[in-house]
C-alpha cells in the first residue's frame, strides 16, 4: 500500500532482470526515494569503489507517495556513489517518468555491473527487458526519447536517459527525463554512461494503491489547500518561477560573480526572472511562453521558452527554435552571473544544450567561470582553448557549451570539472566547490548559514540539502538575520533533517515553502503502513543524514573535507550589506557537530547511530 | 531633497509608472522626513503584498517600515511573497 513492495533488479553484466521484494524494515526506517536507495546502496557498494566501475550500482528510486494524487508525487531519486565527488550522489527530478515507475509496480530499480554493448531497459508493467541501444549511442536526450517512442509504437511511454556529456563520462552530467527534467547533479549520468546505460523506458497502467483512500483523498485535499491558499505556492513559483530569485539574491549582495570574486552581478536584471517576461526588441516576444507543472503538481513553477531566433547561436539551428524548458534561478546564475555573461538567449542556449546531451548546469557554468578565471590571469591562452575567453563572452560560454556536451577540443577538460580542471592548470584554489562539487547561487558572505550548509552537505556545495535561504532571505518560516551565525547551526540540522524527509516521501521540496513535515505526516499515514508523526518524519530525516554521512566517512571524507574554498573565507565581499565581510565557518561547524551528536572531528557517535536506529 | 530609488519586482511592478517597468526602478524626490511606508503608500503597494523590503539590501521587518526615515541615496527593493531554489 503506498508502494508497490517490489524492486526490480538489473544485471547489466549478466544481462538478467529479476523482481525482489522491497524491504519493508528498511521502509520503515527510511521511508522510500533518497533514504531507503541510500540504504541500499549502503548495504551493497564499499563505500571505496571506484564509481565508474561496475562495481558501482545505480538506483532509481520513488517514494511512497510518488505516482499518487498527492501534490508534487512525481518525483524519483538517482542514488550512486557519485563521480564528481567520490561521496554518495543523490539526485532528484520531477517530470512523469518517477509517477510512470511506480504506475508498472515498481518502488526502485537497482542496476548493478556494466553491460558489454550499449544498452536500455524496457519495462511495461512486470515484464522486464535490457534491450540493444547500439542504435542510440552517440545520440541526445531528445533523439532517444523520440527513438524509443518510435521504436514501441507508444507516445505514452516515459523515458529517462543520458546524452552524449553521460556517455563521454563529463564528470557533471546528468540523467534527463521527460526532455528537460533532470536528477542534475553529482555527475550520475556518467555513472549510467560507464554501465553503458543508455536509456530506461517504462509504460505502467497498474496505478497505485493506497492504505485508506477515503482518508488519503482528505488528506491530500487538506493538503493542496495549504498550497493553494500560500502566495508563494500559489502565484510566486507560477508567474515567476525560480529565476524570480536573481535580483533579490542580488539586492541582498550575495550573488556570486566572475567565479565567485564578486557579489553582486551588474547585469542581473537583464538575466532576471523578469527580464524572460519582457517582450525582446528583436521580435517582440518575450523568451518566456508559460510555466509548466510535473506530475501531479498544484504548484506548476517550471519555465517553458522560446529562444529568439535570430540569436548568433542559433540563426542556423531550426531545433533549437521550439519552446523547450527555460532557464531556472540556479542555471541562469551559473551560466550568466558567474560568467558575467548578461545576454539572456546566450544562456537559454546553452542551457538547452545542457537539457539535450544531458549536463548539470550549475556545474558547467561553475566550471566556465573557473576556466575564464584563468583565462584572464594568463594561466589559460586563447590557443590552449581555442578561442579568447574573457568574463562576458557569450561566444566563449556557449562555444564551450558545444565542446563539453560534445567531448571534443578544450570541452574534454571543462568536462572534469572546476577541481580537477583547476589542479590540472595548477590553481586548485581557483576552483570554486565543496567536496569537488560545484557551488549554486547564493554566496555565503552574505548568507551565512548557507555556508555552513555548504561545507557540510552530504554531496558536495549544494543548495538543495539545506536550505537556509528560505529563512535568512526570504523569512520562511522565520527571518532570521543573513549576516550572523548565532543560531545558524540549529538552523541548518533543522532544514537538513526535514529535507531528507521530504526527499524520501517522493514529492517535491518546493511544497515546504507552505508545508511542514506536519503536512506530510497525515497523507503517510493514509497511504502507507505504519504512523506517521511530525517528529518521526524528522527523525528519518536525521537518519538519513547520518547514513549517508556514515558512507561519506567510510569513503574517507573528515572534518577536514567540511570546508569552503579560501576565497570565501579570507577574501572579503566588495560590496553590498555583506562588504568587508567573510564566510566565518569557523564560529558554526563545532556547534554543527556538537548539535549532530558527531565527534569534534566530525564523526557520528555509535550512541547517536544507536539513537537513530542507523543499523549499519 | 532626498533623492531615493524605487525598485518593485515581480508581480509588484505594475505600481510603477508605464515607462519605469522595464528596470522595474523608479527614482523620486522625497520630504526630508519621508518614511519607507509612505514612499509605499505614495505608489499605491498594497501593505500586504509587500512581504519583502530591503533598504539598501537590508531587510526591514514590516514594524519598521513606518518608523524608518529615507536618507538621500537609500535603495528601496521590495517583492510580493516569492521563492525559488
Amino acid at each position: 500500500m503506498g508502494y508497490a513492495n517490489r524492486i526490480l533488479r538489473v544485471n547489466l553484466t549478466t544481462g538478467t532482470c529479476q523482481a525482489e521484494p522491497l524491504n519493508e524494515k528498511w521502509a520503515q526506517l527510511y521511508l522510500g526515494s533518497r533514504g531507503l536507495a541510500s540504504r541500499y546502496l549502503v548495504a551493497e557498494v564499499d563505500p571505496k569503489v571506484d564509481p565508474l566501475s561496475p562495481e558501482n550500482k545505480l538506483i532509481f528510486a520513488t517514494g511512497p507517495l510518488t505516482g499518487t494524487i498527492a501534490s508534487t508525487g512525481g518525483r524519483y531519486t538517482v542514488v550512486t556513489k557519485g563521480p564528481l565527488t567520490g561521496a554518495i550522489a543523490c539526485s532528484n527530478s520531477g517530470g512523469f517518468f518517477g509517477a510512470e515507475l511506480k504506475f508498472a509496480g515498481w518502488d526502485m530499480i537497482i542496476f548493478e555491473g556494466r553491460a558489454e554493448k550499449p544498452v536500455y531497459l524496457y519495462v511495461e508493467d512486470d515484464q522486464a527487458e535490457l534491450r540493444d541501444a547500439s542504435e542510440l549511442w552517440g545520440k541526445s536526450v531528445w533523439e532517444t526519447e523520440e527513438w524509443i517512442k518510435a521504436k514501441h509504437q507508444d507516445p505514452l511511454i516515459r523515458v529517462s536517459s543520458i546524452g552524449r556529456a553521460g556517455e563521454n563520462q563529463v564528470l557533471f552530467s546528468c540523467i534527463v527525463n521527460d526532455l528537460h527534467r533532470a536528477a542534475g547533479r553529482s555527475g550520475v549520468g556518467a555513472v549510467m554512461g560507464s554501465k553503458h546505460l543508455k536509456a530506461v523506458a517504462v509504460r505502467g497502467t497498474k496505478g497505485v494503491k493506497v492504505k485508506d483512500l477515503k482518508r488519503f483523498l482528505e488528506a491530500t485535499n487538506a493538503a493542496k489547500q495549504v498550497l493553494a491558499i500560500n502566495p508563494v505556492t500559489s502565484q510566486g513559483l507560477p508567474k515567476y518561477g525560480t529565476q524570480v530569485l536573481m535580483n533579490v539574491i542580488n539586492e541582498v549582495g550575495a550573488l556570486p560573480t566572475r567565479n565567485m570574486r564578486e557579489v553582486q552581478f551588474e547585469g542581473a536584471d537583464a538575466i532576471s526572472g523578469e527580464a524572460m517576461h519582457r517582450p525582446r526588441p528583436s521580435d517582440g516576444k518575450p523568451q518566456l511562453v508559460t510555466n509548466a507543472a510535473c506530475f501531479g503538481c498544484t504548484i506548476a513553477c517550471g519555465r517553458i521558452s522560446k529562444i529568439d531566433k535570430n540569436h548568433f547561436t542559433v540563426k542556423n539551428s531550426p531545433k533549437y527554435w521550439g519552446a523547450s524548458g527555460g532557464l531556472e534561478y540556479e542555471a541562469a546564475w551559473a551560466l550568466g552571473a558567474d560568467t558575467g555573461v548578461d545576454d539572456l538567449e546566450a544562456l537559454q542556449y546553452a542551457n538547452l544544450l545542457c537539457n539535450e546531451q544531458g549536463m548539470d548546469p550549475i556545474s558547467f557554468g561553475s566550471t566556465v567561470a573557473a576556466v575564464m578565471e584563468l583565462y584572464e590571469r594568463g594561466v589559460l591562452t586563447a590557443e590552449q582553448i581555442g578561442f579568447p575567453a574573457p568574463f562576458g563572452s557569450a561566444e566563449a560560454l556557449t562555444k564551450l557549451a558545444e565542446l563539453t556536451a560534445n567531448g571534443e577540443g578544450f570541452g574534454r577538460d571543462v568536462g572534469l570539472g572546476s577541481k580537477r580542471l583547476c589542479e590540472k592548470y595548477g590553481h586548485p584554489e581557483l576552483s570554486m566547490t565543496v567536496k569537488g562539487q560545484e557551488f549554486p547561487a547564493y554566496d555565503p558572505r552574505g548568507i551565512q548559514g548557507m555556508g555552513l550548509a555548504y561545507a557540510t552537505s552530504n554531496r558536495g556545495a549544494c543548495h538543495l540539502r539545506g536550505y537556509t535561504v528560505a529563512s535568512e532571505i526570504l523569512g520562511i518560516p522565520e527571518k532570521t538575520d543573513p549576516l550572523t551565525t548565532e543560531g545558524k547551526p540549529e538552523l541548518v540540522k533543522a532544514f537538513q533533517d526535514a529535507t531528507g524527509a521530504f526527499d524520501s516521501a517522493g514529492i517535491c521540496v518546493f511544497t515546504s515553502f507552505a508545508w511542514t513535515v506536519a503536512d506530510i505526516a497525515p497523507q503517510l499515514n493514509a497511504a502507507i503502513p505504519g504512523e506517521w508523526t511530525p517528529e518521526r518524519l524528522l527523525e528519518v530525516g536525521e537518519r538519513v543524514w547520518n547514513l549517508e554521512r556514515w558512507f561519506n566517512t567510510r569513503a574517507g571524507f573528515s572534518a577536514k573535507d567540511d570546508t569552503l574554498p579560501k576565497r570565501l573565507l579570507e577574501e572579503p565581499a566588495s560590496t553590498g550589506p555583506a562588504k568587508g565581510m567573510v564566510n566565518r565557518l569557523g564560529e558554526m561547524l563545532p556547534k554543527y557537530y556538537e548539535v549532530r551528536g558527531w565527534t569534534a572531528d566530525g564523526v557520528p557517535k555509535p550512541e547517536t547511530l544507536a539513537r537513530l536506529g542507523v543499523d549499519v | 531633497m532626498t533623492q531615493v530609488t524605487l525598485k518593485l519586482f515581480a508581480s509588484l511592478s505594475d505600481y510603477l509608472p508605464a515607462a519605469e517597468r522595464v528596470g522595474n526602478r523608479v527614482v523620486v524626490e522625497v520630504a526630508p522626513d519621508a518614511t519607507v511606508a509612505q514612499l509605499l503608500d505614495r505608489f499605491a503597494v498594497p501593505a500586504e503584498q509587500a512581504k519583502l523590503v530591503l533598504r539598501n539590501g537590508v531587510y526591514l521587518a514590516p514594524e519598521e517600515r513606518a518608523t524608518t526615515r529615507l536618507a538621500d541615496g537609500d535603495e528601496i527593493a521590495v517583492w510580493p511573497p516569492v521563492a525559488g531554489g
